[in-house]
């Protein structure tokens, strides 16, 4: 057989059949579905009398709308707590194991489903989220779908695709000091622009991927989407197993040496072509933040606010001067001059606990600067808010002046009460500093999490590497 | 599902590139358990102005919306094609359109045609007089200038599109393939299935 990508492999081994035009019926292994994105799919199963194939490759928890405050399983804004009531009312009807507002493990969905060892090498697995290309860092073909296509692979277990184009993204070299899996994901998405992916799914390669953990390779994932990517990919390797292995849902006994010796089987071949290949120089890369409303809108943060005359493209020039204006900043400005008024940490990007080792690193023995009104520690999830607090990250943290959080979505978007004031500026681990994004008239800066520890104790966006020397 | 066949109406000539999901229908117009009357909420931020583009007395309503490059990046909310389609779209022009986005909408009966940048400004100038008619068995846009455009369409696409066909209902027509994938799948990869509901 011809050498094959990690992509075709996933995708050879999951066709169920190809229509005549071309279109693949292709086998879902793990459907991850939270509150936001399935009341609506689930209906239209019980319009249709239709049930839940398969329950066992099915896994609920609520994340978007849950708030992180104390006493947070009685939700005050009535919308938000229909829609968890609704989740777990319709994991009921149909047989879904959920974990539920209040359980030891809720958490991101996309934190919870590796974790969980739900998220296997070798599977397709979707959700109604576009960050579902973070599962991608263990080897799965992960990819958000849509609302329909929730209820369609409720009801069939199987999604009708069109295969996509190979893209690998190798990155070479070696990361310099303060340079974490953040600044990757962002050079990446500065590298080929927010649409630049877009028809494609990405494999991650190259020395930075496999000296960067699963858990980092969890947060370059995630991001892939913002290229416009339809998934990530990291071939899965001896970190990959060592992470899942003995997790509550990843196979046992002899289950488990069975998909060992299969997952060893899927990384590329040697000489397996891609449609495209992009390669950076991980040595290259410096902390980067954002200064406008797209995620291909990154700098150096040692850099300046560029001017929106300085692109070639008359599109790009116009939507910089936008952005620009919504930002409230002004061209010429040093990055590191831009001060900020909230700090989060946190997400699907940066929830995990060596984002929480990474940030407290920062903010051990420092504090809150006086002009930071809001600096939230959000876990991804309660197993990762247990082990940061059995580390006593919980205390650097508060004795910091951070707030330390229950586990959700918080304040990535604008749907819980976690919200940057409209006209203020946050220093933010999450993943999209769209306009509105982290609620009307938010200005969002995408860092990393020790980058945006740095921004809290010092009260501006600042280089961590010095901060840190 | 509605079937498209053709259409001619008012095109709203909005022609922004990279719009977002976000900027479709931001994230508070999210917390609902229905599909309908989303359309409140469709391009909220935009339309705080209130000479926005969106809410003129020729454009309300609109059939049609001319878009720019990208359109639709962001998140996977369904909820982007169902505002839009609560506005009254059932076709939206671009040079290109996200994946997600694109996969949603059509599972909404709207179409989205793909045309170069240059076809598109000219049919923004165009649309400013004129309706534009968009017709889907013949892959062309036309307007009464004489403007002919022709475009690519999916052919899976276009068949369930006219047909007004329901995704779920064709694919369990191949019902059996999927019972004996299903079967191979316990033999060949048996750690995959039981992984919710028992612990």
């Amino acid at each position: 057989m011809a050498p094959r990508t990690l992509y075709a492999k996933i995708w050879d081994d999951h066709v169920v059949t190809t229509r005549p035009d071309g279109t693949a019926l292709v086998w879902i292994d793990r459907h991850l579905i939270h509150e936001v994105t399935t009341p609506q799919a689930f209906e239209g199963l019980r319009l249709a009398e239709r049930k839940v194939r398969r329950p066992d490759l099915t896994l609920a928890v609520p994340d978007h709308n849950v708030p992180t405050t104390p006493g947070r399983t009685i939700i005050a804004d009535p919308q938000s707590a229909l829609q968890v009531a609704t989740l777990a009312a319709n994991c009921v009807e149909f047989g879904i194991e959920h974990i539920a507002i209040d359980a030891a493990a809720q958490g991101i969905v996309h934190i919870v489903g590796p974790e969980q060892g739900f998220t296997l090498p070798g599977t397709t697995l979707v959700c109604g989220d576009s960050h579902t290309a973070t599962h991608g860092a263990l080897g799965a073909l992960a990819f958000g779908i849509g609302t329909s296509e929730v209820e369609h692979v409720f009801a069939t277990q199987t999604l009708l695709l069109r295969r996509s184009a190979a893209m690998e993204v190798r990155i070479t070299g070696r990361l310099g000091f303060g340079i974490t899996a953040k600044d990757v994901a962002l050079a990446v998405v500065g590298a080929l622009g927010s649409g630049g992916g877009t028809g494609h799914v990405i494999e991650f390669t190259g020395a930075v991927i496999r000296e960067l953990s699963v858990e980092g390779r969890m947060t370059v994932c995630n991001m892939a989407i913002e290229a416009g990517a339809r998934a990530g990919l990291v071939a899965p390797d001896a970190k990959t197993f060592d992470y899942l292995r003995g997790r509550a849902r990843a196979p046992d006994g002899a289950a488990w040496d069975a998909a060992v010796a299969y997952w060893s089987t899927l990384p590329s071949d040697a000489g397996a072509t891609f449609d495209r290949t992009v390669t950076l120089d991980g040595s290259e890369i410096a902390p980067l933040v954002t200064w406008g409303t797209s995620p291909e809108d990154v700098v150096a943060i040692t850099g300046c606010v560029p001017s929106a005359t300085s692109f070639a493209d008359k599109d790009k020039r116009a939507a910089a001067a936008k952005s620009l204006d919504y930002m409230g900043l002004v061209a010429g400005t040093p990055m590191a001059d831009v001060r900020v008024e909230n700090v989060f940490i946190g997400s699907c990007t940066n929830g995990r606990i060596e984002d929480l080792r990474a940030a407290a690193a920062v903010a051990r023995g420092r504090r809150v600067a006086a002009g930071v009104r809001q600096a939230l520690v959000v876990p991804g999830s309660g197993l990762v808010r247990a082990q940061a607090e059995a580390e006593g990250l919980d205390r650097v943290f508060i004795d910091a002046g951070f707030e330390w959080r229950e586990p959700g979505c918080s304040m990535c978007l604008g749907m819980n009460p976690d919200k940057v004031p409209s006209g203020e500026r946050c220093a933010s681990t999450s993943n999209r500093n769209f306009v509105g994004r982290q609620g009307p008239g938010a200005r969002t800066h995408l860092l990393s999490p020790a980058m945006a520890a740095a921004a809290a104790v010092t009260g501006r966006l600042t280089d961590v590497r010095e901060l840190m020397a | 599902m509605t079937p498209f066949t053709t259409i001619t109406g008012v095109a709203v000539p909005f022609g922004v590139a990279n719009v977002d999901t976000d900027v479709i229908i931001p994230a508070r117009f999210l917390k609902t358990i229905t599909r309908s009357g989303l359309g409140a909420g469709a391009f909220a931020t935009l339309r705080d102005d209130p000479a926005n583009l969106f809410d003129t007395v020729r454009n309300r309503g609109a059939p049609i919306l001319i878009a720019g490059d990208n359109f639709g990046c962001g998140s996977s909310r369904e909820h982007a094609p169902w505002a839009l389609a609560d506005m009254g779209f059932r076709v939206v022009i671009a040079p290109s359109f996200a994946d997600i986005f694109a996969g949603n909408a059509y599972k909404n009966s709207m179409l989205l045609v793909v045309l170069p940048q240059d076809q598109i400004d000219r049919l923004m100038t165009a649309a400013l007089d004129v309706d534009l008619t968009i017709d889907l068995e013949n892959q062309v846009v036309t307007t009464t200038y004489q403007d002919r455009f022709a475009f690519a369409v999916d052919p899976f696409r276009k068949a369930a599109l006219l047909a007004g066909q329901d995704e779920i209902g064709l694919t369990l027509t191949m019902a059996p393939a999927i019972t004996a994938f299903e079967a191979r799948l316990a033999g060949d990869r048996p750690w995959v299935g039981g992984a919710a509901g028992r612990v």
